[in-house]
């Protein structure tokens, strides 16, 4: 069988805030093969964000392990995780985390900007990767906009062009349309399946079902743990908006 | 491991980040500003004028020779009385007629009298006891009459010279030879005028009224055992470390030490008053050391300050840059890279500024100072210096910086 992509064993988190214990997470257990498209449910507060953060290597687990690609990641330090982060994963953001000082291309740019083992060269070759990564979200003619010179969901697009700029294995989003209108919010989503549909492995947080339904797979968190982890067409709530919309095969 | 790329695109930002907040940059880079372009300035006045005195000394002083009375250091003073170490007129003619290596010699000796003209009387005027050979040993000319003859100072004529501005302030004719003064009771024939120096930077600049009589005649002004002392000037430049020793052989015999007594008098060449010079102009380069320490100093803690300021603003920034694979070493990089251009750039004004200043006082007539200017190597210091601040103050905003968690950082406000 092919390594799964993502395999997490036993991981918890726990955050101490003065004298309070909270247990984040308590010993999740999630495998992702290459090439799926998940979606990631639960209530708020439930450990959807803590869970998303530590499988984008942004945060450390308390206790488990991390297999991403075969490799364990969870004990890495600081300046591992940040070259993991760079090369293995894309993330996109609820508030979409633009630098509004630079160009929709030089936020395309940015994660390029700390590729490693790069010489002058790189500089053209950069350009290019930014400029079809922009071309892949529809954006081509906005490169030189600034962010707020865009809108909503042309800023998300340009968000998940520069997560995807690196040729990530894992593109990874954290309610990515939590901040956007229904009629945007379905255009993005078609971007993440037309991303999905090339190959890309995605794991996406949600809270709607209308989302959802553009995966395959639905886990469901509850006070950090895996409520149920099942085909999207099968989850009790997400199930019709599949059947309705007739996708995710 | 990081690429060249990274470096010229941190100092790109970082002018970038400069010149966004134009205003902040400015003042934050105040201090050193201030501090680089003051030490520029002084360190330019400074060259200018050392240039301009050493210049002086080789072309009037790399010959001449000073006898001074010296007291053995750690000696007893009952030991040596002052009769015992003052130099005395006889010393100097024995200088004069056994030292070979001298082309001249003049014992000089200052005193203050009243000096009375037919229009006018002054008090307080320098008069100067000297020999014929104070001309070359001063490199003073008579611009009308006649300096001194041997017969004027062997014969104790009352005959004097006067420097032009004597004759101003005296109201004398202006070719004033053949006049009489009354100088300290006596009466006095002016037999020349001597130039006056306001340019020379010899140590000793004329800028009062002078009268010069014959040396002879300035025990009659003094006290028993005056205070003089002797310059001598060598047949050359290369001769005077010959006439130095031969002096001082002279003198010892004279005073009749043995070999193993300490000199009771001191043969002082050109050499050691530039030495002297040198000393003091680098202490003065010293203090300005000091005043840009501590402008440095106050300049590294408003760059820390501005840094922090920076740090936390930007923190957001930050996260975002950690999210997509922002070592913590490539952070503190960037934020170091910032503090050392900001400062390079306050350094560069600095410098600019006190070239400017450098330029505008060497301009200043009379005073001395055309040869300023700033030397490479006060630049090079300048900047090395501004990047040290760069990087000690910037330090401690960048490792906060690079410390940040990214999922905190992320969820600044
Ligand atoms: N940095 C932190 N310090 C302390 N507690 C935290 C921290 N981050 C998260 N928590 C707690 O951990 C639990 C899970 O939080 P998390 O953000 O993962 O929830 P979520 O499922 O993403 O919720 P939401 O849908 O509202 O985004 C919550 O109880 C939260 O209060
Ligand atoms: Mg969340």
């Amino acid at each position: 069988m092919v390594e799964p992509i993502i395999q997490i064993r036993g991981v918890t988190k726990i955050y101490h805030v003065g004298v309070e214990v909270i247990n984040a997470l308590r010993g999740v257990e999630l495998t992702v093969p290459e090439g799926e498209m998940v979606a990631i449910m639960g209530a708020s507060g439930s450990g959807k964000s803590t869970l998303m953060n530590t499988l984008g290597c942004l945060d450390r687990p308390t206790a488990g392990t991390y297999h991403l690609g075969g490799r364990e990641v969870s004990n890495l330090d600081a300046a591992a995780l940040a070259q993991v982060r760079n090369e293995e994963i894309g993330f996109v953001f609820q508030s979409f985390e633009l630098l509004a000082r630079l160009t929709a291309l030089q936020n395309v740019e940015l994660p390029l900007l700390y590729s490693r083992g790069k010489s002058w060269g790189w500089a053209r070759e950069r350009r290019r990767m930014a400029e079809e990564a922009l071309d892949r979200v529809g954006l081509s003619d906005r490169m030189d906009h600034r962010p707020n010179q865009l809108s909503g969901g042309q800023k998300q697009r340009v968000a998940i062009a520069r997560a995807i700029v690196t040729n990530p294995r894992i593109l990874m989003a954290d309610e990515p349309t939590g901040n956007l209108d229904s009629v945007t919010t379905e255009e993005i989503l078609s971007l993440f399946s037309k991303i999905h549909t090339a190959g890309q492995t995605v794991l996406m947080v949600t809270h709607e079902n209308e989302v959802a339904a553009h995966c395959q797979r639905v886990v469901r968190l509850r006070d950090g743990l895996v409520l149920s982890d099942t085909p999207s067409s099968e989850d009790p709530t997400v199930g019709p908006f599949v059947r309705a919309h007739g996708r995710a095969a | 491991m990081l690429n060249p790329l990274f470096y010229y695109e941190s100092v790109v930002l970082a002018l970038r980040q400069i010149w966004a907040n134009k205003m902040r940059s400015i003042l934050t880079a105040l201090g050193i500003i201030v501090g680089v372009a003051s030490t520029t300035a002084v360190i330019a006045a400074l060259t200018g004028l050392k240039t301009k005195v050493l210049s002086e000394f080789e072309t009037f002083g790399a010959a001449r020779l000073y006898v001074l009375p010296s007291r053995p250091e750690g000696m007893p003073r009952n030991l040596f009385p002052w009769e015992k170490i003052r130099l005395k007129a006889t010393e100097a003619i024995a200088l004069k007629e056994q030292c070979t290596a001298l082309k001249g010699i003049t014992p000089i000796s200052e005193t203050s009298l009243s000096v009375q003209s037919e229009a006018e009387t002054l008090e307080g005027v320098s008069v100067t006891g000297i020999w014929p050979a104070w001309h070359a040993t001063e490199n003073r000319q008579v611009i009308h009459g006649r300096p001194f003859s041997q017969q004027d100072i062997d014969n104790a004529r009352q005959v004097c010279m006067v420097n032009d501005l004597a004759v101003r302030d005296l109201q004398l004719p202006l070719e004033p030879i053949g006049e009489h003064l009354i100088i300290g009771g006596r009466r006095f024939l002016i037999v020349g005028v001597v130039e006056t120096i306001t340019e020379r930077m010899t140590g000793f600049n004329t800028i009062s009224a002078e009268v010069f009589i014959p040396f002879s005649l300035m025990e009659k002004f003094q006290d028993r055992d005056f205070f003089m002392r002797f310059v001598a000037i060598a047949n050359s430049p290369a001769e005077a470390d010959e006439a130095r020793s031969e002096m001082s052989r002279v003198l010892r015999k004279i005073r009749g030490l043995s070999s193993g007594d300490p000199d009771t008098f001191r043969v002082q060449a050109i050499d050691q008053f530039i030495d002297q010079f040198k000393s003091v102009a680098s202490g003065i380069t010293a203090v300005a050391g000091g005043i840009v320490g501590i402008s440095l100093l106050v300049g590294g803690i408003g760059i820390m300050n501005i840094m922090l300021v920076s740090v936390s603003e930007r923190t957001r920034e930050i996260g975002l840059r950690k999210a997509v694979g922002a070592t913590p070493t490539a952070i503190l990089l960037q934020f170091l890279l910032e503090a050392v251009t900001l400062c390079l750039a306050g350094g560069l004004v600095g410098v600019l500024i006190g070239q400017a200043f450098a330029i505008g006082v060497s301009h200043i007539p009379g005073a001395n100072l055309d040869q300023a200017g700033v030397p490479a190597w006060a630049v090079l210091l300048a900047f090395l210096f501004s990047a040290g601040v760069g990087v000690v103050f910037g330090m401690f905003p960048a490792i906060k910086a690079s410390r940040l968690d990214p999922i905190e950082a992320l969820r600044h406000e």
